[in-house]
């Protein structure tokens, strides 16, 4: 991306315009893309041993930010933001406290912060971020599912022609790839626990398949 | 099923995760209206199909959705090698 776009410090300011709280408030409730399994009730009567844990994180804030990895001045302002520099490395992620960000593409990360912050967050880039940018908050577009337990692995490896030992996929690594017959961002968050941000229309079906995948290991839901 | 190595991610991925997207380094003509008919149609229309090296535009669709060249041979299979998009190959055809 380019930094010919050079904006007026009224101009920059006009841009916050198109940014709109997509969550009104706290009491309104929201749905995630799964509310019709209804998670919560699977976690009372279901079985609580086996060798997969299924956990939903619902309604999280997904932020989509794209911006030139070789302008200093938009990394400190991420920085600022998120207080985390953004991972420049390839497949990496980074952490401070309930913000998350993957890299996605050389010049694309993915950002994810409590659902109710996502606003504020954003709001923060338009005042801090500067030049040719582009934050999206595709909140609704995706939910995260987190998979642990000792088969988890196995599990995966049913879904995903990616590569998971832990030599090749490490603790923070992030990968976009083919997940199933959808996709997947999956990213080790431990040394047997993944995290997978799916997209909301396939939701039901990575469910369902997550389901008869891990029948032979035993499904734990958690809530 | 090829194994290729994304220039972006700098990993090895499976064919699956990516698209071929035709024959690269085709320019646009920088001003088509001065283009004959027959220029335009062969920017449009016209592809090379060789025996042996080719350089092809690939996307890794399912990855980082960035678009890369590929040398390869198309009687072997074999990939020669992957460059971003604006490099020039290092192996071409005799």
């Amino acid at each position: 991306m380019s930094d010919l776009n050079v904006m007026t410090p009224a101009e920059m300011a006009a841009t916050k315009a198109a940014v709109m709280d997509q969550v009104p408030g706290s009491e309104i409730q929201g749905q995630s893309p799964l509310h019709h399994a209804d998670l919560e009730s699977l976690a009372k009567q279901g079985p609580k041993q086996g060798g997969i844990h299924l956990r939903e994180h619902k309604l999280l804030g997904h932020l989509t930010l794209r911006c030139n990895p070789e302008n200093a001045d938009q990394l400190a302002a991420a920085e600022r933001v998120l207080g985390v520099a953004l991972p420049l490395q390839p497949l990496t992620s980074a952490e401070n406290g309930d913000y998350s960000v993957r890299w996605m593409s050389p010049d694309e990360w993915l950002i994810l912060v409590p659902g109710l912050e996502a606003f504020e967050v954003e709001s923060k880039f338009r005042d801090e971020m500067g030049g040719h940018y582009s934050l999206v908050n595709s909140s609704g577009g995706s939910t995260v599912l987190e998979l642990s337990g000792a088969n988890v692995v196995e599990l995966l490896k049913k879904c995903t022609p990616v590569d998971l030992h832990a030599k090749q996929f490490p603790v923070g690594k992030v990968v976009s790839t083919v997940f199933s017959k959808s996709t997947a961002i999956i990213r080790r968050t431990g040394e047997q626990r993944f995290e997978l941000v799916i997209r909301r229309s396939f939701a039901d079906y990575i469910w369902l398949w997550l389901q008869d995948a891990s029948r032979e290991f035993g499904l734990v839901i958690e809530a | 099923m090829f194994h290729i190595y994304c220039p972006h991610c700098a990993e090895y991925r499976e064919e699956e995760e990516f698209h071929a997207a035709g024959q690269a380094h085709i320019p646009r003509p920088l001003d088509p209206d001065a283009c004959s008919d027959k220029e335009w149609g062969e920017y449009m229309f016209f592809r090379k199909n060789p025996r042996g090296i080719h350089h092809e535009l690939w996307v890794h669709a399912a990855g980082c959705r960035k678009f890369f060249n590929m040398t390869r041979d198309t009687q072997t299979y074999e990939i020669k090698e992957v460059y971003k998009i604006g490099e020039q190959p290092s192996v071409v055809a005799e």
